[in-house]
Parts: C-alpha cells; structure tokens; sequence
C-alpha cells in the first residue's frame, strides 16, 4: 500500500452541542480517487471544508503530506494551493471574464507569467469545450458551463488532489453529464479525487473506494461493486434502497 | 427680472461656484477616505476601534452638519486648534460624508456571499489579496448607487457654509440679496449654479450604475 499524501487521523468537528464528524479518520493515496456518500446532513460538505481549514475542528488533525493543514498554519495558503476545490454553488468570481477568474490564483498567487498561465488556461477551456467562452461573464454561462469552469480554475493551480463537493447537485439533469464527463476524464489522467456526490451511478463508475459516511463517522468503506452490489451494514443498504424504486401497483 | 443684474453678478457666481465644486469634491474624496476605513474597521471586527467607529458613525450620521461646522470653526479654536473656513468646510464634510460612506460600503460588503471569499482562499489567495481582488471590486459595485446618493447629498449640504463665512454660492446670493434686495435674480441664480454643479453628476451616477450592473451581476 502506497503512503497517503492526505491524511484524516480522528477529526472531530462540532457545530455548538452539535457533532456532525466524530473521530472521522482516512488516507487518500496518490492516484486514489474516493468518493464520499451518505444521507442528506451527514457532514459529507463539511468533512471537505475541515479539509481545506474552511471549517475550524474541535478535535483530529489532517495532513497533507505530513504538513498539518489549519487555520493557525502560517503555511495555509501554500497548502491550499495543493488542494483544487469545487464548490456546490460554482463560486466563480462574477465581476471577471471566465479567462481573469482561471487566471487570477495562477498569477496573483503563484505568480506566474500571465503568458504561459493563459496557454494552459486556454488549453484546459479546449478539453472542457469552453475555449470560446474565455472572456464571457460567469452570468452568461449555463449552470453546467460555469461548473466546468470552476473545474478548470482549480485545475490551473496545479492542484496535488482535487475536492469536489456535490458538484452536480445545483444543476439541471441534462448538465449533471457534461460536468460529470470532465471529472471522468481527470480520473482518467490519474488525478487524485476526493468526491461528494449524489450520483450513485457515477459513483460506481468513478470511485476507486466508496466510503459511506453517517452519524458522524464512516459505517462501511469498500470498492465500489461491493458496496453497490452488497452493502454489508443494515444503514448503507437502507441508503442505496432511496435511489430505487419499486411499482406500488 | 433684470438681466442685467445677472450677467453683471454672473461672475461673482461662477467664483463661488469654483469654491463650492472645490471644497464639496475635497471633502468627498476625504470621506471616501474615512468611510474605507471605517468599513474595513468594521469588517475586520477590530476590538476598540470598532467602538470608536460605532460612536463616531452614530454621532456624526445624528448630528446637522452645520453644528459639525460650528463645532469645528469654534469650537476646535478652544483647543488650541484653529482652521481656515475652507479646510474648515472639507473636514464638516468628511467628518459628516465618512460615516454615510462607511454606511454605503458596509451594506455593500455585506452584500458580497461569504462563499465567494471561501472560494478565494480555497484557490490560495491570502486576506489581502481576497479583498483587493475578490471583495471589494463587488462591494464597489453593489454600493454605487448609495454611494452615488451620498455624492449628491453631500454636494448639497455645502451650502451650509456660508455660516462659516465661506465665499460659496449661498454665501453670495445671501450677500446679494442683503445689497441690492434683487431676491428673485439673486435665488435664480442660486439655482441654476448649484443644477449645473449636480444634475452632471447625478446623471453620471445613473451611468455608471447602468454600467457597473452591466459588468457582470445577476450571476
């Protein structure tokens, strides 16, 4: 088994009286894409946001190569700029083109040639169909356009592993595909993922290992065929049982 | 009405107006000034100061500008700090400008969604570079039309000055009334001078709100 470059060792996250994570622990391992399920509230998005010190932990540590990511890091944005977010909501910047908001980190942050950063920001706009919406306005894309190029903005940090948090979950059922063929494809490449979702049959395709998050910790982890096919505990198979239905009559 | 009057005075208007222009727009870039920092006070929840920034906002926002002037032209003297009528009038005004402008960029501010700055600092943007890129280009955006009102309020409450025995144009017509009791072309043109300083910069805000809404909101 190979060293894990991200490392979730007891975590433990509360909001007031409230626990939502609860002596959570797991590794993702170069390459390894994981894909995170679990019911509605579980803290499936806030386990991602502990991930990048968006939320502050009450208890655990994560490392990301052995370097402790939080809030008090004086490292925090060098380790950021590790970890590709993608949010829910897009979040693209709305007062730049498409090209300023790929281009603002890359620059800004890591300081690079605006030349060079806009070749390869272009070059991903390409893979992702979007090269002639470069210097469109975020509010003239499609719900599914500005999540790719959310993708491609995280991308162009040159990020070593990659969050997606229920990136489909806003958009409309003909956009879910394009934006889930993009993140099929960075599998593809090799890249490491870390992925909220709710698509179950997406999950299948993608995920190396399934981890089935509820009541604040992990129930049950496995690949995903046998979770899928034989969910082990009494709480994972009433889960997958929500996603089917059956006729009444 | 005399014409004559008019065109004989016209002059003595346009140097009043000249004063009026210079110290309204000196006070309201010196209010802009206060008011960026009270909203950055504020944002940034800074302990102490963001008390004084509360008084100073309630004090100033409840109080009429001309006991501001008064306050400043004679009572500071008191102190040991005694100014000119002109830095006199840009100070009443920024001290009364910075608090509805601190006021008009904290709402934008606020308007901002948090997610956007969670989103810059997920992409490895530090404080600095959040707000310079991120928060405050949307913040300006969305406090233009506030913003604008406080331009145009603060451009009219300079005619309080000339209690303060500031050449300005009220100052004038008042002068010119109290010499010639020629009340109807003294007030015209009262009128006119002060709609030419602002009807351009009224229509320049509605511009730039057409403008600034156009590049990029409604996302």
């Amino acid at each position: 088994m190979p060293e894990p470059i991200l490392t979730v060792s007891h975590l433990v996250k509360r909001f007031d009286a409230l626990t939502v994570l609860n002596d959570v622990s797991f590794g993702v391992c170069k390459g390894e894409v994981i894909v995170i399920v679990g019911p509605s509230g579980c803290g499936k998005s806030t386990l991602l946001r502990c991930i990048n010190a968006l939320e502050p932990i009450q208890g655990g540590e994560i490392r990301l190569h052995g370097e402790r990511i939080a809030a008090d890091n004086r490292n925090l944005s060098t380790l950021r700029q590790k970890i590709g977010m993608v949010f829910q909501s897009y979040d693209l910047f709305p007062h730049m083109t498409v090209l300023d908001n790929i281009l603002l980190a890359p620059t800004k942050v890591q300081r690079r040639a605006k030349a060079e950063a806009k070749e390869e920001a272009m070059a991903l706009l390409r893979r992702v169909g979007l090269s002639e919406k470069a210097n469109s306005f975020p509010r003239q894309l499609s719900g599914g356009q500005k999540q790719r190029v959310a993708i491609v903005r995280a991308l162009c940090m040159h990020p070593e592993i990659l969050l997606f948090d229920e990136v489909t979950a806003a958009l409309d059922p003909e956009m879910v595909r394009e934006v889930l063929e993009v993140i099929l494809d960075l599998a593809e490449q090799g890249r490491t993922m870390l992925i909220v979702t709710h698509e179950m049959q997406f999950a299948r395709a993608i995920a190396d290992r399934v981890l089935f998050l509820d009541g604040g910790n992990f129930v049950e982890s496995g690949p995903p065929e046998e979770f899928f096919a034989h969910p082990q505990t009494e709480r994972a198979q009433q889960f997958l049982k929500t996603f089917t239905f059956e006729r009444k009559r | 009405m005399s014409w004559e009057f008019i065109m004989t005075y016209l002059p003595l208007y346009q140097a009043a107006a000249v004063l009026t222009v210079k110290i309204g727009f000196a006070g309201i870039a010196l209010s802009i000034l206060v008011g960026l920092g009270c909203m950055l006070v504020q944002y940034e929840r800074i302990p102490l100061l963001r008390v004084i920034v509360g008084a100073y906002i309630e004090v100033s926002r409840n109080t009429p500008l001309l006991i501001q002037l008064f306050f400043i032209y004679y009572g500071l003297p008191k102190i040991g700090i005694s100014t000119d009528a002109a830095t006199c009038g840009v100070f009443g005004l920024a001290f009364l400008g910075g608090s509805y402008m601190a006021e008009a960029f904290r709402s934008g501010i606020e308007s901002v969604a948090p997610i956007q700055e969670e989103s810059a600092y997920s992409l490895g943007l530090n404080r600095f570079q959040t707000m310079r890129y991120v928060i405050l280009p949307q913040a300006f955006s969305m406090s233009v039309p506030s913003f604008m009102a406080n331009v145009i309020f603060l451009l009219k409450e300079t005619s309080v000055f000339s209690a303060i025995s500031l050449m300005d144009l009220m100052f004038t017509a008042k002068d010119l009334i109290g010499l010639y009791a020629k009340t109807t072309e003294s007030l015209f043109l009262l009128v006119v001078f002060y709609l030419l300083i602002l009807l351009p910069v009224s229509l320049l805000g509605s511009l730039l709100e057409r403008r600034v809404r156009y590049a990029g909101f409604g996302a």
